[in-house]
């Protein structure tokens, strides 16, 4: 019985506080976001910061940043909750954490999985002027094996 | 009399207590078959039985013509009361995302699941292939990073 009282009721008292934030995500908000992804070639919109993550899934896409040794801006959402519903409205995307590359939006912790292992991201990367380290690395190996 | 009427009377009392006792017996045994019965049925169904999951496959099914379709409750991954539905992980195969970039199949189910992902669905994790790319794989799906605490605040 509690299960099932649990289970019925959790979402409604999850999402209690969630609604009243919407009136203030106003157009400023938006602009801000606008700016930051603007102005940086690759963003990533997450929660906690780069040495310190607070997601299993933000980790993740802080980890794949680490080894192409990418340069990032990043945003931590659970600091600004106009931010952290903002995001989701500018990008129409509903979850965290987020990527932007070159002002435009890439995926989620999902795609970037997917990108990392079909090397495409080496790819994305290649087109903003980023060297991904992966390939440098890969590139050393076969001077060294010449 | 009197002493007769006392008799008659603590006769009665033992007889309803006894029957009491019966039935909390009865309902002890009840109550311990079922928790055997619900923690066995939860540990068998746990990925199949959420009313949130449930909806999340109909949706999917009927939206996406899906030729395979996993829905797995994530949750007990992480920080939320036990039986929660929060995080999710779908593998979605179909002939729909023919065509489309990652990107676009992502935002089909995303569109498809949008009710859920405001009302209490936290996380989402999509794995969106053809029926081709589906059958070439090795239909492994990788478990989801660990949690990192970072539910509600």
């Amino acid at each position: 019985m509690n299960s099932v009282m649990r289970r019925a009721f959790f979402p409604i008292y999850n999402n209690t506080f969630k609604s009243s934030y919407r009136l203030f995500a106003d157009k400023s908000i938006n602009d801000k976001i606008d700016t930051i992804v603007k102005n940086n070639k690759v963003v990533v919109f997450m929660k906690g910061v780069p040495d310190a993550p607070r997601c299993g899934f933000s980790n993740a896409v802080v980890q794949i940043m680490r080894m192409h040794a990418v340069p990032y801006e990043s945003c931590d959402v659970l600091a600004d909750e106009n931010i952290r519903q903002g995001i989701k409205e500018y990008s129409n995307w509903p979850t965290i954490p987020q990527v932007f590359i070159n002002g435009e939006f890439v995926g989620g912790c999902d795609i970037m999985l997917q990108m990392h292992q079909s090397g495409e991201l080496v790819e994305e990367l290649k087109k903003v002027g980023i060297k991904s380290a992966l390939l440098t690395a890969e590139e050393a190996k076969k001077e060294n094996s010449k | 009399m009197t002493c007769l009427d006392n008799q008659h009377e603590t006769k009665q009392y033992t007889y309803l207590s006894r029957l009491l006792l019966v039935l909390l017996f009865i309902l002890h045994m009840y109550n311990w078959y079922y928790s055997l019965g619900s923690s066995f049925y939860s540990r068998t169904m746990c990925t199949a039985s959420g009313v949130i999951a449930n909806s999340i496959r109909q949706k999917l099914q009927t939206a996406l013509q899906t030729k395979h379709l996993e829905v797995l409750n994530e949750s007990y991954m992480h920080n939320v009361p036990k039986g929660a539905e929060t995080h999710f992980k779908v593998v979605v195969v179909s002939e729909q995302f023919e065509g489309l970039a990652l990107l676009k199949r992502h935002r089909l189910v995303n569109d498809i699941l949008k009710e859920e992902l405001q009302n209490g669905v936290h996380a989402l994790s999509i794995v969106a292939k053809t029926p081709e790319q589906w059958d070439s794989s090795d239909k492994v799906v990788e478990s989801s990073p660990n949690c990192r605490g970072g539910f509600g605040k």
